[in-house]
């Protein structure tokens, strides 16, 4: 390739372009977390919203400069109002609950609006009008630029300039700005946070529904845009500093930039780029280039209850668990003993994240990296090597083993959500390798003819062994954590300074519980590779870490039946509903009502349920008693 | 353990200093602590006894100065290995594991000074149970072994502290404001109890304090701290005395210390 001036501007110009679409959303995104501690995994859908009603809002006005810029305006706001009355109905009701269980009411919205999207605006993808009197490109030193392109290029810095006014001239900004660095600051200065918190959803909403309809003469607006940007938009924010505005417009560039060059550094993995670029940054600076530390090791107080060995109603409640799973299997014909099969895979799987997450205090969103490493590890070891499938099993998770003991070492450097994202980044590299790696891993084509051995093959002996294999690293995981060192770890999480002080190397013992993790994760990989013949990137992409995540939010974080309720419902309710068309609106609904109902999920509310239902017996029995004695 | 020189001191500071930005927090602190000795570290808020604190057990590293613990320069060590060597200590902000029972919180405590923080298969409710139980007998907790952290009144969660600092037997215990947030009845049995240990057990406690009540009952000496520096050291009746301590506390005035009020800085 040859260095051609005219050529590199023109990348140049265009990354500058991009950074500005992407400012504009993370901005969004980083006001609201900064203020209200929401990971709002919905925000890439207010961006699609944006471009879905810029598109229609122009459409409608005359054509014109003042029909285009209005029309864009218009939908800003829409999206902000849409933002603003989606924490009022949902997010307001949820804030007292754990941490990140507000993620999982997000993940909902998002699909709740993409089947919203699907429904008003159709599958077939919109394109939009050009910009009026942009439509044409200039060109410099031989290379035609895009007007549009240029006009783009000054929108950010304009924004991040009236972000900077609205927060250093308005008292409502200030107010802001304080809360982003001391959130028990608001209760303290009377504010009334409800209302900063809603205000605060419109304008980090308005700011995404700008990005997405200043896309409209770039791009067609489709259904993927939201999934499309969201996990960038989120390393933005990350790198700048969740919170700082003026982070998220550097880290936009950064990214546009490395995302613009870094196909022609490294044409092999370009879709990791902006995650490697994250991952330095973290490891360089682990709150962003911008952020602070999170304010004190002493977070917000665990009210969770002390870990008891199980009671007989709990064991109880495991074996009929296991007969209904049975049930399933050898009653419900050969659809049953699949769904069955998976759903003690996903179970340990979630197990393994709750592990890390529960008793480590480490989320993570890229759980999925270690399920499919082994996976793979698997895939090789049978077809490449010719092992087996009890050796290939065996050895697989060593590969899962190595790659957390690897990646783990930088996550656990960081804490919270930084740590997440690390864990995140981890995952993209992973996918991407494997993704553009294909004479190794057949890429988008994956492996196949990965089946067990011959006296494993009927569906149900499979179920068996799966069933055999999953409870028995279940129980080990259970063993763990009420081993001295499942405690130390539980005690690391709860208050890292007092552990440090009794002369605990907290680190040393997350990175530990990280590996411990990442094995069990690759068990429930071998045990799904086999089941399925076939390994396919798509199972360590961010939709499966996902799922961990949610399965294990929903079930309840803080209770170790959480997981398994949470993986054996999310499951079977999604199997039962994805036939129906809005199926993903259902889920999405579903979803929210287990967190509105449920802010301990799953297992803490059957938990309260049975305690009251308890109670009125009690008090039926209780009466008569009392009656005799007067 | 370490083993000290015969009557050699258990701490020896020397031009311990440190800012934050401009402010002076902590200049050129130097004392020794004895064996079996109760000192005190007063100060008007904002004076700088959780940083010299902090600096003692290396949660933050000081600018300049030496911290020599038994014989050996610790100046800079983690926590986790002041107190490996001996070193215990209590926070103003309480500090416990609220997800855990009263005597798992000890236990931690117990099974990292065992170094079996790594067993994966063992049951750790049963490890060093009996030993956890003594330890919560001492500090008057017995009764609470199995209670919920989280639910404590503040004054046990002092106690549990304590108990948990006590666990590796150390050499030195770092309290900081022991018996704030208590009754005035519940603070002197508190103190009692940590004299007793001084006596018993032959552990040095270095202690801050606002209420002089406490301070002048018990303190075998006291050194006094005005905004980072150490402005007079003694027994209670030379500090009661101390026309400079009057002034701090006082700006002057013909009060004994002690009164929370008095804050120059404030
Ligand atoms: N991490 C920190 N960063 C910046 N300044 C600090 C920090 N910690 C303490 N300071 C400042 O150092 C000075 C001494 O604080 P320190 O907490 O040591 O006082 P103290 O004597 O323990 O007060 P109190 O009686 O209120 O506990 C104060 O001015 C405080 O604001
Ligand atoms: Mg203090």
């Amino acid at each position: 390739m040859t260095l051609d001036l005219g050529f590199l501007l023109g990348q140049f110009l265009a990354a500058l372009a991009s950074a500005s679409a992407l400012f504009l959303v993370a901005s969004g995104l980083s006001i609201i977390f900064g203020v209200t501690r929401i990971v709002n995994f919905a925000h890439g859908s207010f961006y699609m919203l944006g471009a879905y009603l810029g598109y229609t809002i122009t459409e409608a006005l005359p054509t014109g400069v003042l029909g285009f810029w209005g029309g864009t305006l218009v939908a800003a706001l829409a999206v902000g109002v849409i933002g603003a009355a989606i924490e009022i109905v949902v997010l307001r009701r949820i804030y007292r609950s754990p941490e990140l269980f507000q993620l999982v009411a997000t993940f909902a919205i998002v699909l709740i609006i993409q089947d919203a999207t699907l429904y008003v605006w159709g599958p077939v993808e919109r394109l939009g009008p050009r910009a009026p009197g942009l439509d044409g490109a200039v060109q410099i030193l031989g290379e035609y630029v895009p007007e549009y392109d240029l006009a783009l290029i000054a929108i950010g810095p304009v924004v991040l300039g009236l972000i900077w006014l609205v927060f250093h001239r308005t008292r409502w900004g200030v107010l802001v700005r304080a809360a982003t660095e001391d959130r028990e600051m608001v209760g303290a200065l009377g504010v009334n946070q409800s209302w900063l918190f809603t205000t605060v959803f419109f304008l980090g909403s308005a700011l995404a529904g700008l990005g997405g309809a200043l896309q409209v003469p770039r791009e067609s607006v489709s259904l993927l845009m939201d999934l499309n940007i969201i996990a960038e938009v989120f390393v933005v924010v990350v790198i700048g500093g969740m919170g700082s505005v003026l982070g998220a417009y550097v880290a936009a560039l950064l990214i546009a930039l490395f995302n613009a060059f870094g196909i022609l550094i490294l044409p092999e993995i370009s879709l990791a780029v902006p995650f490697i670029v994250m991952a330095v940054v973290l490891i360089a600076r682990p709150w962003g280039l911008f952020g602070r530390p999170e304010s004190g090791e002493h977070q917000q107080a665990l009210s969770e209850e002390p870990l008891r060995p199980l009671g007989l109603a709990r064991r109880a409640a495991i074996l009929a668990g296991v007969a209904g799973l049975a049930g399933l299997a050898f009653l419900g014909g050969r659809y049953g003993v699949v769904l069955a099969t998976d759903i003690v895979i996903v179970s340990l799987f979630a197990a393994s994240l709750h592990f890390m997450m529960g008793l480590g205090g480490m989320a993570s969103f890229g759980h999925a990296a270690y399920f499919g490493i082994s996976a793979y590890a698997a895939a090789f070891l049978a077809t490449y090597a010719g092992l087996s499938m009890l050796p290939a099993m065996l050895l697989a998770p060593v590969a899962a083993m190595l790659a957390a003991a690897f990646f783990g070492w930088f996550c656990v450097r960081s804490t919270g959500v930084y740590l997440a994202m690390l864990t995140l980044a981890a995952a993209q590299i992973v996918w991407s390798v494997v993704f553009q790696a294909s004479e190794i891993t057949g890429g988008d084509d994956g492996i196949l003819g990965v089946w067990p051995d011959k006296w494993a093959k009927s569906r149900e002996v499979y179920f068996l062994l799966t069933l055999a294999i999953g409870a028995m690293a279940l129980v080990t995981l259970q063993r763990i954590a009420h081993a001295p060192f499942g405690y130390v770890l539980r005690a690391a999480r709860d208050n890292r300074l007092r552990a440090e002080a009794v002369g605990v190397d907290t680190r040393n013992h997350q990175w530990a519980a990280f590996v411990v993790s990442g094995v069990f994760a690759g068990i429930a990989g071998v045990l799904f590779v086999f089941a399925k013949g076939s390994i396919f990137p798509d199972e360590l992409a961010i939709p499966r870490s996902f799922d961990a995540l949610l399965m294990v939010l929903l079930g309840g974080v803080q209770s170790v039946f959480g997981p398994l309720l949470g993986a054996a419902s999310f499951t079977y309710v999604r199997d039962e509903i994805s036939r129906l068309e809005y199926w993903r609106f259902i889920f999405g609904i579903l979803i929210i009502l287990v967190v509105i109902l449920a802010p301990d999920g799953i297992a803490g509310g059957l938990q309260r349920l049975w305690r009251w239902i308890a109670a009125r017996a009690g008090f039926r029995r209780v009466t008569p008693d009392k009656a005799e004695g007067a | 353990m370490s083993t000290t020189p015969a009557d050699g001191p258990v701490l020896e500071v020397s031009g311990l200093s440190k800012s934050f930005g401009g402010n002076h927090a902590v200049r050129e602190v130097s004392f020794a602590l004895g064996a079996s000795e109760l000192l005190a570290l007063i100060g008007p808020n904002g004076a700088g006894k959780t940083t010299c604190f902090n600096m003692l057990n290396g949660q933050l590293r000081p600018d300049r100065g030496r911290v020599v613990f038994c014989g050996r320069d610790i100046t800079g060590m983690r926590p986790r290995e002041a107190w490996r060597l001996g070193l215990g200590r209590t926070f103003q902000i309480t500090a416990t594991f609220p997800s855990m029972t009263v005597i798992e919180n000890v236990q931690i405590a117990l099974i990292s000074h065992e170094r079996k923080s790594y067993e994966l298969f063992s049951a750790a409710r049963r490890q060093g149970r009996a030993e956890a139980e003594a330890l919560l007998d001492r500090v008057g907790m017995a009764g609470a072994a199995d209670r919920h952290c989280a639910e404590l009144a503040y004054g046990d969660l002092k106690r549990l502290e304590l108990a948990v600092a006590l666990a590796n037997r150390p050499r030195l215990l770092l309290m900081d404001e022991p018996t704030a947030g208590m009754a005035p009845a519940a603070r002197v049995e508190l103190m009692a109890l940590a004299a007793r240990i001084v006596a018993e057990e032959g552990v040095s406690i270095l202690f801050t304090e606002h209420d002089m009540d406490v301070v002048f009952r018990h303190a075998h000496r006291i050194l006094v701290l005005n905004r980072g520096e150490i402005i007079a050291e003694g027994s209670a009746e030379a500090i009661r005395a101390d026309a400079r301590v009057r002034e701090v506390y006082l700006g002057g005035g013909t009060q004994e210390p002690g009164a929370e009020e008095a804050r120059p800085h404030a």
